[in-house]
């Protein structure tokens, strides 16, 4: 019998949600970390209960942690993340150079065949490997070292690394994103990288078809068509058929192409979810009324989907690493709100209901299927 | 023995109550206070002092005998006092927020 599990990160603390098949009646677990600010948990897929948390909190800095029974008990593990060398600087703001400094984790990968082995994204940007469960960290420094770095500039929420998608056909083609340099592909395991911006546009940089600088928010891709990305970009939501050499525009009829999720139905790799945000300026949703919207033919075409969600008076924001599918029949679609809302639904986005209502304001959300 | 007292996160991290008794051999300074704080609780490794340059993390205040210690020598030895056990060596997050 198959079940579902929901990990969610929030301003202060992680939850646990849980519930059979039918996604009917959920088990609320958690707070964990009571007071932390919880960026990313996400279980390995070799090893379902074993799960990585990073934690963050501007007071104390970066903890990760390690759990092996889904989420019940927890181990400190290691929290240091290291550049190799001395990092040059980046841009600031202003346009002035910054030094590289760590500050956070914002997103965990679990390698695909070994339950020990995990990446992490972090800010400033750069990509982390630990092949011990955690225990230590080693920087992949080829990305950040890209010949365009000296010249990468934190979005409004930092310089950070907040996409790590592996290639499950060929385990060391990995793709990576970072707000606001954009899209990087390596094909060596994360050795060295090339940039994957051609056919994005972005007015808020002098040269609008640069090669870097994009504010790249959230990229996904369905296993069965590797070569197949969608990317929610600052503006406009974007496809690659050809594993990022070129990018091309899919917002359609949204009714506005900010946002900042996108993910892709489990067992219809054309059938893609964005929640569409007012923009950049107004981070909530338009009109008061949350809604996800799905195409089911590879984006352009989009279609509202409203059942169980709030219609009017919502004014909150979905942050990108906070919606998720689970792999059931029909698929389960998640989302978590800065209201402290986790929707989900249990057919594919038709209807939706609160599986909880007023947790901290959501920064993650995984969903696991476990059989 | 030297009585530290925790904030609430760190309590939570390293699973203690608000005060943890530490030994200390020699002198007992700020930093050997730490070293051994952080010897019997590896979890608050990095989480009070970057854990390479073990510069105090900005938000973080350290308070001993009503006085502030957070800019203090390091290597300063601490208040008799609190050396004996009779008052607390504190570490305290800094206010910010509403």
């Amino acid at each position: 019998m198959s079940r579902v599990r929901i990990l969610v990160g929030t301003r202060k603390g992680a939850f646990v949600l849980s519930s059979e098949a039918s996604r009917k009646e959920w088990k609320v677990d958690g707070p964990h970390f009571a007071g932390w600010e919880i960026y990313h948990v996400k279980g390995s897929p070799v090893n379902p209960d074993r799960l990585y948390a990073s934690q963050s909190s501007s007071w104390f800095g970066q903890v990760m942690h390690r759990s092996d029974d889904g989420g019940k008990t927890w181990e400190t593990v290691g929290n240091q993340f290291q550049y190799e060398g001395t990092p040059g600087p980046h841009k600031w703001y202003d346009g002035s150079p910054h030094p590289y400094e760590f500050k956070r984790v914002w997103h965990l990968e679990p390698s695909l065949d070994d339950a020990d082995a995990v990446y992490a994204g972090v800010e400033d940007a750069s990509l982390f490997v630990s092949k011990d469960a955690g225990t230590t960290w080693s920087e992949l420094p080829g990305l950040r070292t890209h010949k365009t770095s000296a010249d990468w500039a934190p979005g409004a929420g930092g310089l950070c690394l907040h996409t790590i998608i592996i290639d499950p056909s060929k385990h060391d083609r990995i793709f990576a994103a970072i707000s606001s340099a954009g899209a990087f592909r390596s094909d060596d395991a994360g050795q060295t990288w090339r940039a994957i911006n051609h056919g994005l546009r972005s007015e808020y940089i002098p040269d609008p078809d640069a090669e870097t600088g994009h504010c790249v928010h959230r990229i996904a891709m369905h296993p069965s068509q590797p070569n197949v990305l969608y990317m929610q970009k600052h503006w406009d939501v974007l496809r690659t058929d050809n594993a990022g050499d070129e990018w091309h525009e899919i917002s359609g009829n949204l009714p506005t192409d900010f946002g900042f999720v996108i993910d892709v139905h489990a067992h219809e790799p054309k059938t893609v979810y964005v929640l569409p945000i007012t923009s950049d300026q107004y981070h909530v949703v338009p009109d008061g009324k949350l809604r996800v919207y799905r195409s089911k033919s590879g984006g352009d075409e989009w279609e509202a989907l409203t059942k169980g969600l709030p219609q009017k008076d919502c004014y909150v924001n979905v942050l990108r690493d906070a919606m998720s599918v689970d792999g059931l029949d029909p698929c389960g679609v998640y989302f978590g709100t800065t209201g402290g809302q986790v929707y989900g639904s249990a057919n594919a986005g038709d209807s939706w209901e609160p599986i909880v209502r007023d947790l901290p304001a959501v920064l993650s959300v995984e969903a696991q299927t476990l059989s | 023995m030297i009585r530290v007292s925790l904030p609430g996160n760190l309590q939570t991290l390293a699973g203690t109550g608000r005060m943890v008794d530490v030994e200390v051999s020699g002198v007992p300074t700020q930093r050997s206070l730490l070293d051994a704080l952080e010897a019997m609780y590896p979890a608050l490794l990095g989480t009070i002092r970057d854990a390479s340059t073990k510069k105090r993390r900005p938000l973080l205040r350290f308070y001993a005998c009503e006085e502030d210690f957070s800019d203090a020598s390091p290597d300063d030895p601490l208040p008799a006092a609190v050396v004996a056990g009779t008052e607390p060596y504190i570490i305290l997050g800094a206010i910010a927020g509403g």
